[in-house]
């Protein structure tokens, strides 16, 4: 870090501290995420993000003047010569004002002050982008970080007793006590007892997850609130340089360093710039050998208008952009090379719970058992999940109504009088009580009454009704003298070899029938894989079932490939194979058994909720923990390197604008058929020079939006993205300037001493 | 035959035969620069060289190889030049002066053929025949090997081999450039180029006059001089003379040599790469800019204004009645891009945008076929650019031909983009600050400026071509121009080989749907596009002061 970085990087701390707050909850970032394509239908949890820790984001899409002078400061700083010479574009222009502003006072004049004015216009234009673009990462990361900076946490000390002291000094090794409500202060593993989580931060609707000492979910991340139980955690890292911190750096641009393409598309446009300034050093002598000697503002002005300025003053801004986009979707790249990476990926190993079906389990169907009516089984299935607020309980309400007829209504009405038992891990079954009185549960007389009013039939045999697994519902059985039957036992285990879970209802003392859970693959996936197809990009599905089950649900789902029963060692194969085959793999994964698979892709996105081991193999974190997030991935590195590109199109196809303007401003005076290069009929030679160079200050300015943003992509082959943009940049940037180089001029036509 | 139709049968006649020839001849050249069998006559001359055919060399010992045998033909030929009045078949003509020598020596091992020496007065046989003529041979050999070696760095893969250059050439040179130049020689041959070993013949005219009829073994270096794209001429006049090039029938067949090499190399391309529909792209690319060339030269030449231009039918200054405008047009951009830099005409003389059409077609970089080998590489350089920001338009890090285009390989691409431009530019200011050299240019106004930048153009794109009116027999243009050649000669030939071994240590990435196209018709178009753009931009300037600011007053 040089002397300059780490001023900037305290300016930055300041920045932070002085509580500037970045604009919450804009409209606009919706807008963003539509243009990135249809994906969104998909990840509702993408799409609605906006729990506590994501509260504050940045608006993606807005851009706003006053962001524009807020970075003014900022961008000042950015025009300091030591600082631009890392930008050989712009470094050139920068000297190239200075050459002109010595003019200005050898030979004052309103062309050549104007003239200077807008050359140096230009310069600071550049540097805004870049702060702009650093100030958005900086008030995303800010929002990242300012829940744990006001954190406080509970220091045991070797007595067991604690003290309170601020998250800020808690030291490597130092043992935290965390209780529920309360928020994880910093990253550790968990020494003593298990609790439920919040892990994703921003989501609020993902389910809270179960951390416990010992083995592969220990790990705890700062920021994280504690939803149960009370965990004792030794601290693995200190405040600021936990995981999350580290990549929040990196969002903020302070430690950004410039990617492989970055690199070699800088080495083209300084060969660009190198290539002008030879013509412009050479065509003095051709000028003067012609007997029109130029000055030296109008052969600065020529070069600035031809080197690549556009793509020059926005490369970087457009790096940063990129990690910043991924931030937006809470999506951590530990560089930007990463980011790069993920535009090429050509596989991509998906899980497929919660990617390609619905993490939970699904109702498809109600079996009765031989000597009961389907009424009766689904009435019971019905009555047993009214009170399960899980995804399973509210599919098996929707299949009795949408299958078998049996409305929610017609479940409470049965229901009436029982007293709902909720699911718990001992007894791993829900259900319902009848008949029971101050909380005592009535004999087995009295029970009879119950179930009849349940089944309609009068007074009946049974008290209570269940719902569980098989083995557990008989164990229930046995106590009330019955068993489950062999032909449910055969319908459920016909189920299990399907890939589906069978789950028996009961009532006391008879199994009523079995119900058929499954994975259900998410609407419009297949839709999706084609798309992805389109792309280039194989899909394969991991998982864990048997050939039988992953085939069936891979052919539904539209997969190229699957692996099933897969072990992490399998997935390394795999990853290793594809590579091997020139291919590039993208890959999701939270297991400490996934990081060698997670290391071994070229994107590793890990889960936050995954261990520690899992986050450093990775080379991104995805905050939210969503398995979907991975496409959303790609196509942001692919955003990423096509705005790269299309702006280095437009960038190029601008000169010959410049040209038509400023070579017969120069030379019609020495050789006058040279007017009739003079297309635009601009106004006078200044006027048409002092035009171009304003064009080209300008332009910077309009496309920082553009920049920031990323041009629109949408997916499909690389053949029709490429004519798009050829049409779109390559086209456009050759006739735009023409009407804006035109239209200056006749604005500046009127200034006194431009004619 | 109206003129219209004469044009028309004769480029109808010339893409026909380059049609016919494109398949074997590419295919051909393909299997020459495979691993294969060594020919007895081969191995002799690998055991007398001490080489051993079957050892590859990396880029560096390629690039070793080609700059000392370079190197050392020039020393070889410079040698020969001064001594030449002590050699057989020397016609008694002195040796040349140590400038000039250094000139021509260096013009002609870099393939470029610049002549600051008049042939007829200046040389004896003896120097055409086993200086000049040997070397038309090599210097094209060498432009194909580099060529191969490229094309080999985007095929192979793990490996940082790119073939044996003594291996290439030797074979490039037995089995390619030698029985086809026997073979045009002797079609040159039935329509009247001379073949022999007279000297310089005295005859008195009938209308009483003398007149000296030089002799020389003229179709056998005429054949290769068009072949190997060198356009060095017997004569001074070149193929405008009439022992050189007697009517439009040789005139058609020079053309046809002289596209021969560089636009069947595509296919070369394609059929070592595995596949033909990149080469072919290559080809159209090619094409499309020789058919812009060819149709904007032959409207400007036949459409020149003025009242005895328009009874002539056309711009006839400098031009040969025998040849009429079409054969002038469809000969002078032929050569002009292919760096073969023959003339059957003046280019002075061509209208004023027609001539800067001409100068155009060697700025573009000699890529529209281009040099043989040097017309491949050039243009696969340019390709390789195209697909750097194509590839970045649709998403991804860009490759060609399964190969990353990463910041390694651009750094060689660039400096092969900068080299050309910054030898030409600064050249031509060079040139013009000097008032000597400044003066060295016949005419006045942008005509001068044309003459001094179409010597370095020719001379930094080793076309050799001269547009005349320019007095380059100076110290300064010898020495100046001489340095031009040898450096636009072998810097880029340093960068191609140096992107052709980062190239062949990567791996190869198949292509699938999300990989740029390099081989669809957008594509070309693009590619076209982008040489139009660097050329036209870089150039653009001093085109301006020049042709365009001559044509447009």
């Amino acid at each position: 870090m040089s002397e300059l970085d780490r001023k900037q990087a305290a300016d930055e701390t300041a920045l932070t501290d002085t509580g500037e707050q970045p604009h919450v909850g804009e409209p606009t970032e919706l807008d963003e995420q539509t243009e990135l394509g249809e994906q969104t239908e998909l990840d509702e949890e993408t799409k609605s993000d906006h729990g506590p820790g994501s509260g504050a984001k940045v608006a993606a899409g807005a851009f706003r003047v006053g962001s524009l002078l807020a970075s003014l400061p900022d961008a000042l700083r950015g025009m300091d010569p030591r600082r631009l010479v890392r930008n050989p574009v712009m470094f050139v222009v920068e000297v190239g004002a200075a050459l002109t502003t010595v003019s200005c006072f050898l030979t004052p004049g309103v062309f050549v002050i104007a003239t200077t004015v807008w050359l140096w216009l230009t310069v600071l234009f550049a540097s805004l982008a870049d702060a702009v673009a650093e100030r958005r990462g900086r008030a995303q990361a800010a929002s990242l970080r300012a829940g744990r900076d006001r954190l406080t946490a509970r220091r045991l000390a070797d007595d067991e007793s604690f003290d309170t002291v601020p998250a800020a000094e808690l030291a490597v090794g130092d043992r935290v006590l965390c209780t529920a409500g309360e928020v994880i202060p910093c990253d550790g593993d968990i020494i003593e007892g298990a609790a439920s989580i919040d892990e994703s931060a921003s989501t609020g609707e993902s389910a809270p997850v179960i951390r416990e000492s010992g083995g592969d979910r220990s790990s705890v991340t700062g920021g994280t609130p504690v939803l149960s139980d009370s965990i004792v955690i030794r601290i693995t890292a200190p405040p600021g340089q936990s995981f999350v911190d580290r990549m929040i750096a990196l969002v903020e641009g302070s430690v950004r360093s410039k990617t492989p393409n970055e690199i070699a598309l800088n080495v083209l446009l300084s060969a660009l710039t190198i290539i002008f300034l030879l013509a412009i050093v050479a065509l003095q002598p051709m000028a003067v050998h012609t007997g029109s000697h130029q000055q030296v503002v109008v052969l600065v002005s020529l070069l600035v208008c031809l080197i690549p300025t556009t793509i020059g003053a926005l490369v970087s801004a457009i790096g940063v952009a990129g990690m910043d986009r991924l931030a937006q979707r809470n999506v951590l790249a530990t560089s930007g090379r990463a980011v790069e990476a993920a535009g090429d990926v050509s596989t991509l190993l998906l899980d497929k719970t919660g990617t390609i079906t619905y993490g939970n389990r699904r109702a498809v169907a109600i079996f009765p058992a031989r000597d009961v009516a389907e009424t009766d089984a689904v009435r019971a299935s019905l009555v047993t999940s009214l009170a399960d607020p899980t995804p399973e309980g509210r599919s098996i309400v929707d299949l009795c109504s949408a299958r078998y007829g049996l409305s929610l209504a017609d479940g409470r009405r049965a229901a009436e009088g029982g007293v709902p038992v909720p699911f718990s891990a001992s007894s791993r079954m829900s259900g319902i009580d009848f008949g029971v009185m101050a909380g005592t549960l009535v004999t087995e007389g009295a029970s009879t009454a119950a179930v009849g009013h349940v089944m309609g039939e009068g007074p009946g045999q049974a008290a209570a009704i269940r719902k569980g697994a098989v083995s557990a519902v008989d164990d229930w059985l046995r106590s009330s003298g019955a068993t489950v039957p062999q032909d449910l036992r055969d319908r459920a285990d016909a189920i299990s070899a399907d890939g589906g879970t069978p789950l028996v209802v009961a009532e006391t003392g008879r199994a009523l029938g079995v119900l058929h859970l499954k994975d259900v693959v998410k609407p419009g996936i297949a839709k999706r894989f084609a798309q992805l197809r389109s792309m280039g990009i194989r899909t394969v599905m991991i998982t864990g079932d048997s050939p039988l089950t992953a085939q069936s649900i891979a052919r539904e789902a539209g997969v190229d490939d699957f692996l099933a029963e897969a072990r992490p060692e399998d997935k390394l194969a795999l990853i290793r194979s594809e590579q091997a085959a020139g291919r590039v793999v993208a890959m999701s994964g939270d297991g400490t058994n996934d990081a060698p698979a997670l290391a071994q892709a070229d994107v590793g996105v890990a889960m936050n909720s995954g261990t520690a081991a899992a986050k450093e193999a990775g080379n991104m974190v995805d905050l939210d923990s969503s398995p979907t997030k991975l496409i959303d991935i790609v196509q942001i590195g692919k955003q990423l390197l096509i705005t790269r590109g299309a702006l280095t199109t437009f960038s190029i196809a601008n000169d010959v604008a410049k040209y038509f303007a400023i070579l017969p401003a120069m030379f019609a005076g020495v050789y006058p058929g040279l007017t009739a290069l003079n297309i635009m009929g601009l106004t006078s030679p200044h006027s048409a020079i002092l035009s171009a160079v304003i064009f080209n200050a300008l332009i910077i300015v309009a496309l920082i939006p553009l920049a920031l943003r990323g041009v629109r992509y949408r997916p499909t082959s690389a053949a029709r993205l490429l004519r798009r943009n050829l049409w779109i940049y390559g086209l456009g940037g050759l006739v735009l300037p023409f009407l804006g180089i035109k239209l200056i001029d006749l604005l500046i036509s009127t200034v006194p001493g431009m004619r | 035959m109206s003129p219209a139709w004469a044009a028309a049968l004769q480029i109808a006649a010339l893409i026909a035969a380059l049609a016919l020839v494109y398949v074997p001849l590419g295919d051909a050249m393909a299997r020459m620069l495979m691993p294969g069998r060594h020919l007895a006559m081969e191995r002799r001359l690998y055991r007398l060289l001490r080489v051993d055919p079957d050892a590859d060399q990396v880029w560096r010992t390629y690039l070793v190889s080609v700059v000392a045998f370079s190197v050392a033909g020039i020393a070889l030929l410079w040698l020969l030049l001064s001594a030449q009045s002590w050699l057989p078949l020397g016609l008694g003509r002195s040796g040349m002066p140590a400038a000039q020598g250094f000139n021509t020596a260096v013009s002609f091992v870099t393939d470029t053929n610049w002549q600051s020496y008049s042939g007829e007065s200046a040389l004896g046989i003896g120097v055409q025949a086993f200086g000049l003529t040997v070397q038309n041979f090599l210097s094209a050999a060498v432009g194909i090997a580099v060529a191969a070696a490229l094309i080999r760095g985007l095929i192979r893969r793990h490996t940082d081999r790119l073939g044996n250059f003594w291996v290439d050439l030797t074979r490039l040179t037995l089995r390619l450039l030698v029985p086809l130049s026997i073979l045009g020689a002797l079609v040159l041959v039935l329509t009247g180029v001379i073949q022999n070993l007279h000297a310089p013949l005295t005859v008195t005219t009938l209308a009483g006059g003398s007149q000296t009829l030089p002799g020389g073994l003229v179709a056998s270096q005429e054949a290769i001089k068009e072949l190997g794209t060198n356009g060095g001429g017997y004569f001074n006049a070149n193929s405008a003379h009439p022992f050189e090039n007697p009517n439009g029938i040789s005139n058609l067949f020079e053309i046809f040599l002289m596209l021969v090499i560089p636009a069947s190399l595509p296919r070369t391309f394609g059929t070592l790469a595995g596949s033909r529909k990149h080469g072919l792209a290559i080809l159209a690319a090619m094409a499309m800019l020789f058919a812009g060339s060819l149709a904007t030269t032959l409207a400007l030449e036949n459409a020149h204004p003025g009242a005895a231009l328009q009874a002539a039918g056309g711009a006839m200054e400098g031009k040969e009645v025998r040849f009429g405008v079409t054969g002038s047009v469809l000969f002078a951009v032929s050569s002009t891009i292919t760096s073969t830099g023959a003339t059957d005409a003046t280019h002075s003389s061509f209208t004023g945008l027609g001539g800067g059409v001409l100068l155009t077609n060697m700025l573009l970089g000699e890529i529209a076929p281009g040099g043989t080998g040097s017309g491949l590489y050039g243009m696969l350089i340019l390709a390789v650019v195209t697909v750097f920001i194509g590839g970045l338009m649709v998403g991804r890090t860009p490759t060609y031909l399964g190969k990353k285009i990463g910041a390694g390989e651009m750094r060689w691409a660039a400096g092969y983009l900068l080299t050309t431009p910054a030898l030409l530019l600064l050249g031509t200011a060079l040139a013009l600050v000097i008032p000597s050299a400044a003066a060295g240019a016949l005419n006045a106004g942008p005509h001068a400026l044309t003459e001094i930048a179409y010597a370095f153009g020719s001379a930094a794109n080793n076309n050799g071509s001269a547009f005349a009116g320019l007095n380059a027999n100076t110290n300064f243009y010898n020495i100046a121009l001489g340095l031009c050649m040898l450096l636009g000669r072998f810097v880029p030939i340093a960068f191609v080989l140096g992107l052709a071994g980062s190239l062949a240590r990567q791996d190869v990435r198949p292509d699938d749907a999300g990989t740029l196209p390099a081989y669809k018709p957008l594509f070309v178009v693009m590619l076209v596009g982008v040489v139009a753009l660097v050329a036209g931009l870089t150039y653009v300037p001093a085109l301006a002061l020049g042709p365009i600011a001559e044509g447009l007053s």
